[in-house]
């Protein structure tokens, strides 16, 4: 038997040798065209556009971006996409994690059913995910007598902007973790509880260590999204600069107001931070795939 | 015994509870309020609103646009997937890891960045207008913001077969005397397709609905180059809520559908995998 596999190996790696020796040339060829057709696409289309915000931004020099950026109204903006980012993240935190935990260690029916309702604001236009929210609260919505009588105000104020994001945001962590605690199971965790800790005890020294590094990631990507939203977030802020613009569309102003540098500046501070965004995402995507990798191979 | 150990785990109830409560209080309430809201409008009116020419010329452009990009990143964004998984290269990790920039970046500053790159006197711009293609301010601008915006989709959905590909199917054709266009067309196209569609449905379906990228590079004239969530946003402007009310419910019905359609085709395409 031992004899046989070493024959197969040997015929193999023959046919190999020949097959890509026969097929070097032309095939050279073709991979150094392929390789250019896609670097020139994502140039084109990704590394272009991402250094044209860097370009523009610094393009009358550092004195004024250094200016736009700390413009009142720029630092307002900052300060505010970061308080609505600071409420809704965590917000979708706590439910992505609920509902991960509802979805993977419990077998129960229309599971499928929630999946996709959880997946539903993906598929909602930004702008629509405004309009939703002006229907409840605004002036002519649902509650917008109640609210008038009260002198709350929802939409063009704070409130709707967070209501709109944390819409928006809505599936992030809970995609992230669904996946990976149903493939984790819950042996882990019957196992701790057999052993006699508390439910408490076994999530927060038992699960939570297991999904940090997709609980990490699912709220890299919602924090991205909640500090860049912008459809969603024009339709329900009513752009009054000092106190309902986010950052997003403080570069929507500038930008028609023809302030090219300083439209360019405050996108670079969104630019670098989605740049940062990729870093993170990568690594933890070499750390999974890492630590993934043996698990995979019995299957195929 | 793993049946009766299902409910071993404390929480069901409470977790349970707590996902279908935040779920329907963001989600399913506000949603339900917007259908509930455009019946006050009636039937007639509604129909009369969705079907008013320039309505119908935005959501025309919205879907046909987005039909457009989805082609391009099929044809494109398969080139990419194939080589960052099959090509080894110098970049190509840094590459791999921008492809996802769309998801990252938000939309506001790539429709500036777009805008900036792509208008006639701008780095690529420049360089198309002495050969009579301009992009910025015209339809075929949204074509490339929807690009920008679906290619990680496309990518992202196909790399992941690409890499499971049994290579020895490849080598058997090849050893059966199949060209190399033979066997990609005859042997490993048939197993990537089912994926490809998926992700380009995927993309398709984000950017019927995009606007940030879209509205600085589109140069928005009504019948020409609106898109539909422009519209919407329009009419909100003027107050008219009822109207947008009936383009963002019919917006709603579409997407919906072509949410269900694409969970379809994605167990389908699994279960062609697992078969294969």
């Amino acid at each position: 038997m031992a004899g046989g596999s070493v024959i197969a190996q040997a015929e193999e790696q023959l046919r190999d040798g020949l097959e890509s020796a026969a097929a070097r040339v032309p095939g050279q060829l073709g991979r150094a065209s392929l390789i250019g057709v896609a670097l020139a696409y994502v140039g084109a289309f990704l590394v272009l556009p991402l250094l044209v915000v860097f370009v523009a931004a610094l393009s009358k020099g550092a004195a004024a971006f250094l200016e736009a950026i700390q413009d009142p109204d720029a630092v307002s903006a900052i300060l505010l996409t970061l308080t609505i980012a600071a409420v809704a993240v965590p917000l979708n935190l706590v439910f992505g994690v609920t509902a991960a935990w509802a979805i993977s260690k419990y077998e129960f029916r229309g599971k499928g059913a929630l999946i996709t309702l959880i997946d539903l604001p993906f598929a909602v236009s930004p702008v629509i995910s405004g309009l939703v929210f002006v229907l409840l609260f605004g002036a002519q919505g649902w509650f917008g007598e109640w609210l008038a009588e009260r002198d709350l105000q929802v939409i063009f104020a704070v409130p709707g902007i967070l209501l709109a994001t944390v819409f928006v945001t809505f599936p992030f962590v809970a995609r992230a973790l669904i996946p990976l605690m149903q493939a984790q199971g819950r042996e882990a965790e019957e196992t701790a509880l057999s052993l006699g800790a508390s439910g408490w005890q076994t999530f927060c020294y038992v699960t939570l260590p297991n999904i940090r590094w997709g609980l990490l990631y699912g709220v890299l990507l919602c924090n991205a999204r909640a500090m860049g939203e912008f459809g969603a977030v024009s339709v329900v802020s009513g752009h009054i600069r000092g106190l309902t613009n986010t950052v997003p569309l403080h570069i929507e102003i500038l930008y028609n107001e023809y302030n090219q540098v300083g439209a360019f500046a405050t996108a670079s501070l969104l630019a670098l931070l989605a740049l940062v965004t990729l870093v993170a995402k990568t690594a933890l995507d070499w750390r999974n795939s890492e630590g993934r990798a043996p698990q995979h191979k019995p299957v195929a | 015994m793993s049946r009766a150990a299902a409910r071993v785990l404390p929480g069901f109830g409470l977790t349970l509870g707590y996902t279908i409560l935040y779920l329907s209080l963001v989600v399913l309430i506000p949603l339900s309020a917007t259908f509930l809201r455009s019946t006050e409008l009636g039937l007639e009116r509604f129909i009369a609103v969705v079907t008013a020419p320039r309505v119908l010329a935005s959501l025309q452009l919205s879907f046909g646009a987005s039909l457009l990009a989805a082609l391009l990143n099929g044809v494109f964004g398969f080139i990419v997937a194939w080589v960052l998984v099959r090509h080894e290269f110098p970049g190509r990790k840094l590459i791999d890891a921008l492809v996802d920039l769309p998801f990252a970046l938000p939309t506001a500053v790539a429709g500036i960045a777009l805008t900036a790159l792509y208008a006639p006197n701008g780095w690529l711009g420049s360089l198309l207008e002495p050969l009579g293609i301009k992009v910025a301010f015209t339809p075929l601008g949204i074509v490339v913001a929807l690009a920008f915006i679906g290619l990680p989709f496309v990518v992202r959905t196909l790399q992941p077969v690409l890499a499971e590909l049994d290579r020895e199917l490849e080598h058997a054709a090849h050893g059966l005397g199949a060209t190399g266009w033979a066997t990609f067309r005859l042997v490993v196209f048939p197993t990537l397709w089912p994926a490809l569609l998926t992700g380009c449905a995927l993309a398709f379906s984000r950017c019927v609905g995009e606007y940030g990228s879209v509205i600085f590079i589109a140069g928005n004239i009504p019948m020409v180059s609106e898109i539909a969530p422009l519209v919407i946003m329009t009419k909100l402007e003027q107050y008219e809520y009822a109207e947008a009310t009936a383009i963002a419910v019919t917006m709603l019905l579409l997407s919906f559908t072509l949410m269900l359609a694409i969970n379809a085709l994605q167990l389908w395409a699994q279960r062609r995998q697992g078969v294969r």
